[in-house]
């Protein structure tokens, strides 16, 4: 984004970055910026609130009468909710099959509900929402044992984590109750609440027990984990 | 330590392009006649446009109107709820619309643009190629300020 800012700016336009990492807006000096420290993926703050949003934009704005480069910083700090979001997790239907494709399959019309608010989806880099039970199936088995060469997924682990994730995240969003989430609520209700987020991670751990190239296994999840 | 701790710490010991002689340009009109451009690296799509690769140095057009946005970043490590409960947390258009309507701002940009925040680490082709190219886009459309807004 920075970078970004330098090329823009060359280019005759004024630019105003929000940056989230203030060490890095420090050594990559952009024009004008406002260091918002806020949870990464937040660079507006708070969703679904209109006054804060552009209470950052104004402060953003009024640093172009700044007549040289000049790095703010917004008053409020905010603080990701690392507690998980509270939501219902659909009842085990079918137990001939693996708890977290039983549970993926329960959670479908939550998904295609947001899907139909959003008009868009995050799922999609490896398998559309269809296969996600599938590639739920194919992670029990790695950590059950089966090999992540001859029982692959396609595209790549990663790929397939991400669509697993953003389809929980998504439905998920659409069951929780109360105000909206804090940042990371959703991430820490997959990972402690839910069996695909305990599938993710026990085949996670496989892979790097199967001696599988590190950057295809830890980027499957967040770093933290 | 937390998610948001880690990726600070992590993000700080990275080392950065540097930027020798760095532009500085005065805004020629008033905020309040200024055309405003969003620019994310948030990796935003249309559904019908091509998703992101995960070494993508490219961009993508989002019309003024657009909402129905899919995030296709590739990392793991920020959260996607705030964007997936209000675009707006990410890519604040309304906002800007409504900052228009109140005389604020003087116009809205037709078109805003989205790359991809995980790039190799010369960042050369946004500094010689895509960059240029999206601000050439940006300067056809009138805008006059960008406001840049990262995941």
């Amino acid at each position: 984004m920075c970078t970004l800012a330098h090329v823009l700016e060359a280019a005759g336009l004024a630019t105003i970055a929000l940056p989230s990492v203030l060490p890095v807006a420090e050594r990559m000096r952009p024009p004008r910026a406002l260091y918002c420290e806020f949870p990464l993926g937040r660079p507006l703050g708070k969703p679904d609130d209109p006054a804060f949003q552009t209470d950052v934009l104004l402060r953003a704005f009024s640093l172009l009468d700044a007549t040289e480069p000049v790095l703010a910083t917004h008053p409020e700090v905010i603080i990701a909710d690392d507690q998980p979001m509270a939501c219902a997790i659909p009842p085990r239907y079918d137990p001939e099959l693996p708890a977290a494709v039983d549970e993926a399959l329960g959670l479908r019309a939550a998904y295609d509900r947001a899907l139909a608010r959003r008009g868009a989806t995050a799922v999609g880099k490896a398998v559309p929402a269809d296969r996600v039970p599938d590639m739920l199936a194919i992670l029990d088995r790695w950590a059950k044992g089966a090999s992540w060469k001859d029982d692959p997924v396609p595209v790549t682990p990663i790929a397939v984590a991400h669509d697993i994730r953003n389809y929980y995240v998504e439905a998920g969003l659409e069951l929780a109750e109360g105000p909206p989430p804090g940042a990371r609520a959703a991430e820490e209700w997959f990972h402690s609440r839910t069996e695909a987020g305990k599938t993710l991670m026990a085949a996670r751990a496989a892979l790097r027990e199967q001696g599988a190239p590190t950057p295809l296994w830890f980027y499957m999840a967040a770093g933290q984990r | 330590m937390t998610g948001d701790e880690l990726m600070r710490a992590e993000a700080a010991k990275m080392p950065v392009p540097e930027f020798e002689d760095p532009a500085f340009t005065r805004p020629s009109t008033p905020l309040s006649a200024a055309r405003v451009a969003i620019v994310t690296t948030a990796a935003l799509h249309r559904p019908d446009d091509d998703p992101f690769a995960t070494a993508d140095t490219g961009f993508r057009a989002l019309d003024r109107a657009d909402r129905a946005l899919a995030m296709g970043h590739w990392s793991p490590n920020f959260d996607r709820s705030g964007f997936e409960l209000d675009i707006n947390t990410v890519y604040p258009i309304d906002r800007l619309e409504e900052l228009a309507a109140a005389g604020t701002i003087g116009d809205v940009a037709p078109r805003h643009f989205a790359f991809a925040g995980n790039q190799p680490d010369t960042v050369a082709e946004i500094r010689l190629d895509t960059g240029p190219r999206c601000a050439e886009a940006l300067r056809h459309d009138g805008v006059d300020v960008v406001v840049l807004t990262p995941v």
